[in-house]
């Protein structure tokens, strides 16, 4: 039972019995600050045993909602074990206050039910295989509504295509993006241009380093990392920005005014895309060759205007081409995935953080993809 | 755990001045609250009624002044002291500001477990006390606010406000958004945490039946410092157009009205 010594000790309450009643007077302050040392000296209050449960409040300090409670809790444990429980020595404002708790006073929700490790397991497993399928199939259906909105203000309502967003957009997505998107194409020729020497230079075929950046750069690289810094750049604002726009509920506001989200915020978002990322792109492997022409002058001394014959020499129209045809493709898929993204965001700001996170690394996953699968087609017909 | 004694006023605002860029919000801005009373501010749209809650509790720093909170001077406090003292007030903001992330539970156990690092079954009866008192069924503690309608997010918000049982809240537009029984209770519980609890609230509102019920003294902003304050008869003396225009218009007129109406009817 409670060592009565204990709560004399916390200042709190003391016990007093007295044959068929135990009497309890309430000192100090039965405050939220003191919760966890009055539910402990309270739950070691010795069991009714038939006794009537005196009360005492004529000598506390002070009260808040959760002392009165914790008194009411008491008083009420006591009756439910089957003894008497009266309150007495209360103000009026202390009896208003435990009317107050009284009302308030409910049993605790139930916890939910907690699986084992095992149907755990399985039970995320599950959810997961779910998730993954009804997420592709979203994303198929999104790219459908997406292009059908497009085809619709393309050919039916020209009038609604919104070009100052999309002008907006591109300079976003596009021309601020140039520095960072040049910077890391320049050090990518560069790098490849040093390392290609080294191994080169094992066979005498230092001169064929230009081949190498050319090909390289041109078919894969420039555009593959393009699409992978806008994936990170551009991807994770759209989620952002709509994802933003969809807590605020202006999603829905714009529903109801009769505009088509999909229209207003996906579309000029993807026609930016498609246009821009062609003509970073272009830039990037513009700058990937010259990091990788400056490289080999320095380090091998082909001057500019023997790499430039080279070059000719090297590639044709197609090397360039195959890689600049994937750009919209690329565009496409980064900016649909974002905006989906973001259209998906719900209820919480925690949401819109995984959101983006989401879009970042879906968008990367299916460039890469994608870029497998030009990969393999172009093979196939031979280019 | 006072400060200053009994009559010197628990808030004290010296000549505040509040700016953004070339807009003047208040200037030469003084008002007192006294220790438990239940004062109201009211004012019209944009008058910086949410802008002054927001200095009196230090997430906007004025331009010039003095803010005097619990005796201690609010805008010069060390750190730790300054925690002590945001354990003894409560905000509810204006349009709930509950975590999202957080169920409405979780929420009220925030400022439970931050500053007295309670734990346990402890917390959620606490939580479940204070969901209650605040009016919302017992479901709501495990939803999300983004799953509550606009009037259960505002009883969420007070009901984290008063987790600590503070010794002032701040209650910015309590009432609005609920239905008028809803408002009623609300104005009653405030009232009577207010006889028991004996804390102090400062409410902005812009409900006439609040100030007409339960407040004790109204402070009216205008012309970017406190015009007027006092008690609700005041207001009816108050000569300036719009104090007239606020309290005799056809809904200041109901709302005292229906006080004379409520007051003879417990005379009865
Ligand atoms: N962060 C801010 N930046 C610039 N101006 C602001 C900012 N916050 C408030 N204001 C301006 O200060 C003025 C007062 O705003 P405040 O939100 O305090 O109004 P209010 O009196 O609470 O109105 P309401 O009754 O509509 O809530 C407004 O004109 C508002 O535009
Ligand atoms: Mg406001």
């Amino acid at each position: 039972m409670a060592s009565p010594t204990a709560a004399a000790a916390s200042g709190l309450l003391r016990f007093n019995e007295d044959g068929g009643r135990l009497r309890v007077e309430l000192l100090g302050r039965w405050v939220v600050a003191n919760a966890e040392v009055l539910d402990r000296l309270l739950g070691a209050m010795p069991a009714p045993d038939g006794r009537e449960l005196d009360i005492d409040f004529t000598a506390i300090e002070a009260v808040d909602t959760v002392g009165a409670w914790l008194v009411h809790r008491t008083a009420a444990r006591w009756q439910a074990a089957g003894g008497q429980a009266a309150i007495r020595g209360a103000s009026p404002e202390y009896e208003v206050l435990l009317g107050q708790v009284a009302k308030a006073d409910r049993p605790a929700p139930p916890r939910p039910k907690k699986l084992g490790p095992f149907a755990a397991m399985l039970d995320r497993l599950g959810r997961r295989v779910v998730y993954i399928w009804d997420d592709t199939l979203r994303l198929v259906s999104f790219l459908g509504e997406t292009v059908a909105a497009m085809g619709r203000l393309a050919f039916v309502h020209p009038g609604r295509f919104r070009l100052t967003s999309t002008f907006a957009q591109a300079q976003a997505v596009g021309i601020e993006a140039m520095p960072i998107v040049g910077l890391i194409s320049f050090l990518i020729g560069v790098v490849i241009s040093y390392q290609g020497v080294d191994q080169l230079a094992m066979f005498g075929a230092q001169i064929f380093v230009v081949n190498l950046v050319a090909i390289s750069v041109l078919r894969e690289l420039g555009i593959l990392l393009t699409a992978i810094v806008i994936a990170g750049r551009s991807g994770s604002s759209f989620t952002a920005q709509i994802g933003a726009m969809k807590l605020n509920e202006e999603v829905d506001a714009m529903r109801t005014l009769g505009l088509d989200p999909i229209e207003v915020l996906v579309v000029p978002r993807v026609v930016a895309l498609m246009v821009m990322l062609p003509c970073l792109a272009v830039f990037a492997d513009f700058m990937g060759l010259l990091g990788g022409m400056l490289m080999s002058w320095v380090t091998l001394g082909i001057s500019p205007d023997v790499f430039m014959n080279r070059l000719a020499a090297a590639v044709t129209w197609k090397t360039y081409f195959v890689g600049v045809v994937k750009a919209p493709f690329f565009a496409v898929t980064i900016a649909v995935v974002g905006c989906l993204e973001g259209l998906r965001v719900e209820g919480s700001s925690e949401s819109v953080g995984r959101r983006t996170t989401q879009s970042v690394v879906k968008g990367i996953f299916l460039v890469i993809v994608l870029d497998a699968a030009f990969s393999i087609f172009f093979a196939t017909i031979g280019i | 755990m006072d400060s200053g004694g009994q009559d010197h006023p628990i808030i004290r605002l010296r000549g505040i001045r509040n700016a953004f860029g070339a807009q003047v919000i208040h200037d030469k801005l003084d008002l007192d609250v006294r220790r438990g009373e239940i004062i109201a501010l009211v004012g019209g749209s944009g008058t910086g009624k949410s802008v002054l809650l927001r200095t009196i509790v230090g997430l906007n720093r004025p331009a010039a002044g003095s803010i005097e909170v619990f005796g201690q001077d609010i805008m010069h406090l060390p750190k730790v002291e300054r925690r002590l003292v945001e354990q003894r007030w409560g905000i509810l903001f204006q349009n709930g500001a509950l975590f999202s992330s957080l169920t409405v539970a979780q929420n009220i156990q925030v400022p439970l477990k931050e500053h007295l690092g309670l734990k346990g079954p402890m917390l959620e009866e606490i939580a479940a006390l204070k969901i209650a008192l605040a009016g919302l069924p017992p479901e709501a503690g495990a939803k999300y606010p983004s799953e509550l309608s606009g009037g259960m997010k505002k009883r969420a918000g007070l009901a984290r406000a008063l987790a600590l049982d503070p010794e002032i809240v701040f209650l910015d537009e309590p009432t609005a958004g609920l239905d008028p029984i809803g408002a009623a209770a609300f104005d009653q519980l405030i009232a009577d945490l207010r006889d028991t609890v004996g804390f102090t609230v400062f409410l902005v509102t812009h409900d006439l039946d609040t100030l007409a019920t339960v407040c004790d003294r109204i402070a009216v902003l205008g012309e970017k410092r406190v015009m007027v304050v006092g008690t609700m008869n005041d207001m009816l003396e108050q000569t300036d157009p719009w104090i007239v225009e606020y309290f005799h218009g056809p809904r200041g007129r109901a709302a005292l009205d229906a006080k004379a109406r409520a007051d003879a009817r417990r005379r009865d």
